[in-house]
């Protein structure tokens, strides 16, 4: 129970420091905070608004989770972005030519898109391997090059088509054989919420198993936790390290997945970019806790999903930006004090009992 | 393979040559064989972009951020606090930038830009120095935050405004530019003769005299600067010793928790600085995302540079560069991949001569693989030239990275008295 | 945690005056007093004849006591120069004044005798370099005494002639040193006065020409030296680990192993004495595998496991003690269970196929703490919350649950209390008795000689004596360990 209390404390208090932090901002800038907040709240909890953040929720828990797999192993996936971006690419070109009969037009498609980006990280992964390069600084390269590489792709003639009827320019459209059909979860709306969110929840569970459950993710985490450790009790660090990556570029390459197959149908210039970011603050604030991300990205999405009544109250949206940049640097920042309680107090506790246990066991002694 | 390699290797040479010992004489060989080789690609290409002073003026131009974010880095890495939010402080600083620069004059921007800057600077100093949170964690932090605050002050501030909105300022007013002036005439003149070397030399000269900011001559004495106030003074000293050994310099009775808040938010200064140049000469204007990863790439200077400010404005110099040579014309750019192919032939041969036979061999098939394009193609799709600093900063970064010394306290997290 | 009380210590002034006690007796803490770490409950510390309270180590240098610390506190990318005078720099407006610092070192290493290259790269520099650079910024902050940490436990022979030749340099110049150390014969050879410490407290002050080295050590113990007991011996003559001619190259040209071959069989308890730094750390982890040896072969129960991973062989039976088990040995940050399983997640009761079993883990680590006397109030506890000796407990505990036939134990008891020791100790010997071949790193003469069966002593990577624990004396050992003597019994 305490251990729980002290696990939530932290975001709890982050989130808690970031609403205060913006109402103060609101009352500067002349808005009524409880008005707004108020407005907000009422915004996102229509049905409508409901399935738009669990659609939301469903990509950014992909990204948190991808993350959330390199920082397990203190490794820092930044590339996600990228990943993702160049995965759902390739993976929209290819499903919009290469027609095939249900389910096997889904499955291959996913399957390309983990593909694409567990490669795409792999070289993040590799040059860390082979040449010592941090990977947070190559991952960020490899975002902007993908950058490029789908800039280049994403041209009429090569992997792309006009879009009818406007400016945009995007993949062949995927047939209907092989999209992802929406489910009706909610009544008093007419959206859909996206089909592939059993995906993520499938992934949310192989996460939690993966890591949890197997020799593999105890090497895992015993790397993360400690370097030395794990090399002393047998793991090879090296392999580790590009598995990792390779996982986590695999789970980013879905991100973009369930839109696409969902919604879409193509991969087109105006596909929401920036997803990456998202998911490493997710990650962050659940604490690479399978459940702690669903939380987290529950709050983001409601979060993005109600901003936009906001304009029509005259607040600029860009609030909520701040918003989850404060609880960003709020939660590392609590969770790093609530660890430092936990420790100390664990310590002092294991002295007490021990302590206790001592006397009762000497007065044992003597009466016996 | 980085500068300081690079020299170190001609010092083993030195021993046949002892004039090859002084550093100076190093550098100056290696710049003029640079030169040589890049002159000759030149005339083989007729791409006279390659080295113009048109060019040369824009590397530097370019050069001027990446340099200061890394200068930034520097300075934050030496004192021990590793600073992945350099970008986020740059964006602060092209906003502070943009906000007082439209208002008021280019110089209150300069102000306002390292204001910001220093301001984030403070942010990750609390965050990572006392209390203690990892320090990548806490630069990635500051990055969505810095782009997030910078959204909304755009828009309360910018819309509205004439030339403004919610993702750019109104323009700045714009400063002045230093020129030499019967020098850079001359040079100009012989640089359009075309010969071999000495116009490629005079375009180099011209191009670093001519309608230099006043904000690029801050940034280059800002170089020098750094070196004297870290390795000549007791200040500098003490800083250097908080990222080299904390707890040492700890039980001499430095206050190193000082110190490293001094860096870091000198640090977040500097990037702001960097942004702020960004904003004011080279785009004239704030505008949302114009900083572009350089402040990663500052980075990478850095890392290129062994730390050390002469390296990293080596560092600097390339990746702005090849980020200038995007947006010249389209043969300079192709021509770019012969310059490519010779110097990575030169690599493969250096390995060779070590016998280091896999590296040689990587470096001579990558180099085949670039011939071969270059001879297949007549231009570069913008696309792909617009990927050229990446590409370059991966490539350098993997060539270099196992060669390096970063501060031996780098990145750890320090607490008063718990000392060995 | 050895507090001191009644502590009594006169030092005078021109002298080499050093304290003895064993691991753990309270040396250190009172160092830290004399050293301004923290002030003493009761009583008082007096310099030249006057009371002193001093709240830090400023104080302390203040009033000229220099400490030079054990594990020597530089920063291996400056200068020798930017070492020494970091804190305290000549100054002309805030530019350093290197000309006056280099005259000023070369002045101080010209009086005592000190020869360093102020330019020179601390990495660059040898141990015994390094430890004159330490004694360097103490004197160039004006120190008229010094105080010790066990300034030889890192040093080879000659470097300690060349330390002991400085002492009496600066004896010879007037200035005070105060040498803590727990090498009795060291001490005999260069000290004016002996204070012996045991148990917090100190029990006599003597006078080395008048007092032998076993005296010495009954003084520090308390009692009679223990003596290897009489029992009957169980090595048997199957091999269970052999190393063969095995060499691992260092930076430059540097061998960190040279040529190493010895045999340990079933039932063997091997014991290599060495002073820290010879090559042990290395040795270790090249048998098992965390190293590769650059020539040679290690041997498993005559199988060639020289290009095994760690893991196969530790799947193989190879259990291993690391030397440092904050570092090498836990997850300080993880329940005591998870790191029950620890090195041996890969087999049961840890591990049912791919799968971990955590039931299985718990259950046993249930166990281990029942068998091995761990004291914890459960196993969901972290360790870091655990003492360091019910730490190795759960370590050795770990190691024997997984059946090893070959035990690779380093420091086994360091930093364990006398009984936790004691406990260990019956455990390995149990275990040999059953068959176990154990090969057992020491810096603890009584655990080398209380346990092996035979011994070695390792000295710049290479195995230079070999001596049998029934008859050899712990000073016999100390001269092999520092290049003294060469055969010993």
């Amino acid at each position: 129970m305490r251990r729980f209390l002290l696990a939530v404390a932290a975001p709890v208090l982050a989130i808690v420091f970031s609403l205060a932090l913006v109402s103060v901002i609101l009352v500067i800038s002349g808005h009524p905070p409880f008005g707004v907040f108020r407005d907000m709240v009422n915004y996102g909890f229509q049905p409508r608004s409901q399935v738009l953040t669990l659609n939301l929720a469903t990509t950014y828990y992909l990204s948190a989770l991808a993350v959330a797999i390199g920082f397990r192993m203190n490794l820092f996936n930044i590339g996600v972005d990228g990943q993702y971006r160049l995965a759902a690419m390739i993976a929209a070109a290819f499903a919009g030519s290469v027609v095939l009969p249900a389910p096997f037009g889904q499955i291959v498609t996913i399957a390309i898109a983990m593909v694409v980006g567990a490669m795409w990280a792999g070289i993040a992964g590799l040059l860390k391997v082979t040449r010592g390069v941090s990977e947070v600084i190559s991952t960020i390269m490899l975002n902007f090059i993908a950058t490029g590489v789908v800039a280049y792709l994403l041209t009429p003639g090569r992997l792309a088509v006009s879009v009818q009827g406007s400016n945009n320019i995007g993949t062949k459209p995927i047939p209907a054989s092989g999209q992802v059909p929406g489910i009706s979860l909610l009544p008093g709306t007419t959206q859909q919420v996206y089909g592939l969110i059993l995906l993520a929840v499938v992934m949310g569970v192989g996460y939690w198993f993966l890591l949890g459950r197997t020799r593999f993710g105890f090497d895992l985490r015993a790397t993360g936790r400690s370097e030395p450790a794990a090399v002393a009790s047998g793991v090879n660090v090296k392999r580790m390290v590009l598995v990792s990556m390779l996982l986590s570029g695999a789970v980013a390459g879905l991100v973009g997945i369930p839109q696409l197959l969902g919604a879409s149908y193509t991969y087109s210039l105006d596909f929401p970019a920036g997803l990456g970011f998202t998911g490493i603050a997710i990650a962050l604030l659940g604490r690479n806790n399978p459940i702690g991300i669903a939380f987290g990205a529950l709050l983001w999405a409601f979060l993005d999903t109600s901003r936009q009544i906001l304009d029509l109250g005259g607040v600029s949206k860009e609030i909520v930006t701040i918003m989850q940049g404060v609880i960003v640097l709020a939660v590392v920042i609590a969770y790093e004090l609530v660890r430092r309680y936990g420790l100390a107090q664990q310590q002092r506790e294991v002295g007490r009992r021990l302590a206790a246990e001592e006397s009762a066991a000497a007065a044992a002694g003597v009466a016996a | 393979m980085s500068v300081t390699e690079l020299t170190n290797k001609t010092r083993g040479a030195a021993g046949a040559m002892p004039w090859l010992a002084n550093r100076w004489i190093r550098l100056t060989v290696f710049g003029v064989g640079l030169l040589l080789v890049m002159s000759l690609v030149r005339l083989v290409t007729g791409a006279g972009d390659l080295i113009s002073s048109g060019t040369v003026g824009a590397a530097v131009g370019l050069a001027v951020p990446i340099g200061m974010a890394g200068l930034g880095g520097l300075w934050s890495e030496r004192s021990g606090v590793v600073n992945i939010g350099l970008e986020g402080m740059m964006i602060l600083g092209t906003w502070g930038a943009g906000w007082a620069g439209s208002q008021w004059s280019a110089w209150a921007g300069v102000l306002a830009a390292v204001a910001f800057g220093a301001l984030g600077g403070l942010v990750h100093a609390v965050a990572t120095i006392t209390f203690g949170v990892d320090q990548i964690v806490s630069g990635v932090a500051i990055n969505i935050l810095g782009l997030g605050v910078t959204q909304y002050l755009s828009a309360i501030a910018f819309t509205g405004k004439a030339g403004g909105g919610p993702t750019q300022s109104p323009g700045i007013k714009s400063m002045g530019t230093v020129t030499i002036p019967g020098f850079s005439s001359a040079m100009g003149s012989i640089e359009n003769h075309h010969w071999f070397l000495v116009s490629d030399l005079a375009g180099v000269l011209k191009g670093v005299t001519y309608q230099v900011s006043y904000l690029t001559i801050i940034a280059v004495l800002l170089l020098p600067l750094t070196y004297w106030v870290l390795w000549r003074t007791a200040f500098g000293l003490r800083l250097r010793s908080c990222g080299e050994a904390p707890h040492a310099a700890e039980s001499l009775g430095v206050n190193v928790y000082k110190y490293k808040y001094i860096a870091v938010v000198t640090s977040g200064a500097l990037a702001g600085f960097g942004g702020g140049f960004l904003a004011i000469v080279a785009a004239g204007i704030y505008r949302e995302g114009q900083t572009g990863g350089r402040g990663y790439i500052g980075l990478a200077a850095m890392i290129f540079g062994n730390w050390r400010p002469g390296g990293l404005a080596a560092g600097a110099l390339l990746f702005g560069y090849t980020d200038a040579m995007q947006l010249r014309s389209a043969d300079a750019v192709h021509a770019l991949l012969l310059l490519a192919v010779v110097l990575l032939a030169l690599l493969a041969v250096t390995y060779a001569a070590r016998r280091k036979v896999i590296s040689a061999s990587v470096m001579a098939a990558l180099a085949a693989v670039i011939l071969a394009w270059f001879l297949a193609t007549s231009d570069l799709p913008q696309q792909v030239t617009y990927m050229t600093p990446y590409i370059t900063t991966l490539l350098v970064l993997s060539l270099a990275s196992q060669r390096l010394r970063m501060p031996a306290a780098d990145g750890l997290v320090y607490r008063r008295g718990e000392g060995g | 945690m050895v507090a001191n009380h009644d502590i009594d210590l006169v030092v005078r002034r021109g002298t080499v005056h050093a304290i003895v006690g064993e691991n753990g007796a309270g040396k250190s803490t009172l160092m830290n007093t004399l050293y301004g770490m923290h002030k003493p409950d009761e009583g008082e510390v007096l310099i030249d004849g006057e009371p002193v309270v001093m709240h830090s180590p400023s104080d302390a240098i203040a009033r000229g006591v220099g400490m030079v610390h054990q594990h020597f506190m530089l920063a291996n990318n400056l200068t020798v120069l930017e070492n020494v005078i970091l804190g305290q720099e000549p100054t002309s407006g805030w530019r350093i004044d290197f000309d006056a610092a280099r005259a000023q070192i070369d002045e101080i290493g010209q009086r005592y005798g000190l020869d360093v290259d102020p330019d020179e790269l601390l990495e660059d520099l040898g141990v015994g370099d390094r430890q004159r650079v330490e004694i360097l910024k103490v004197l160039y902050r004006g120190a008229k005494t010094l105080i010790l940490d066990e300034p030889t436990s890192v040093l080879v022979p000659q470097e300690v002639d060349d330390l002991f030749d400085a002492l009496r340099e600066l004896k010879q110049q007037g200035l005070t040193v105060i040498f803590i150390s727990h090498k009795l014969d060291e001490v005999l050879s260069v000290a004016d006065t002996i204070t012996v410490i045991r148990a917090g407290t100190t029990v006599a002050t003597v006078d080395p020409a008048e007092v032998t080295a076993r005296q010495l050590a009954e003084l520090m113990v308390g009692s009679e030296l223990p003596s290897p007991e009489t029992r009957e011996s169980t090595v048997t003559d199957v091999p269970v680990l052999t190393v063969e001619h095995l060499s691992l190259a260092g930076p430059g040209e540097r061998l960190l192993l040279d040529d190493i071959s010895f045999t340990i069989h079933q039932g063997e308890v091997l014991g290599i004495a060495g002073v820290e730094g010879n090559g042990q750390v290395e040795l270790v982890e090249t048998i098992m595998g965390m190293r590769t040896a650059s020539d040679g072969r290690v041997l498993f129960d005559d199988t060639d496991v020289t290009h095994w991973s760690t893991r196969r062989r530790r799947e193989e039976g190879m259990g291993y003690i690391p030397e440092d088990r904050t570092r090498h040995g836990l997850l300080l940050e993880a329940p005591l269970w998870e790191n029950r399983m620890l090195g041996h997640q890969t087999t049961p009761p840890n591990a049912k196929g791919a799968l971990i079993d955590r039931r299985g883990a718990r259950a046993d680590t249930e166990r281990i703490v029942r068998e091995y006397d761990v004291r914890t109030p459960g196993i969901e506890v972290l360790a870091s919350s655990l003492s360091g000796g019910n730490q190795q407990k759960l370590i050795v505990g770990r190691e024997m649950s997984g059946d090893p036939k070959v035990l690779v134990a380093a420091h086994p008891t360091r930093g364990v209390d006398v009984g936790a020791q004691a406990a260990i100790w019956d455990l390995l010997k149990d275990a040999r008795a059953k068959g176990l071949g154990v090969l057992l790193i020491s810096a603890d003469l009584d655990e080398l000689i209380g346990l092996s069966d035979s011994l070695r002593v390792l000295l710049r990577g290479r195995l230079v004596a070999s001596a049998d624990p029934a008859t050899v004396t712990p000073e016999q050992l100390g001269s092999a360990m520092t290049g003294v003597g060469g055969e010993a019994a």
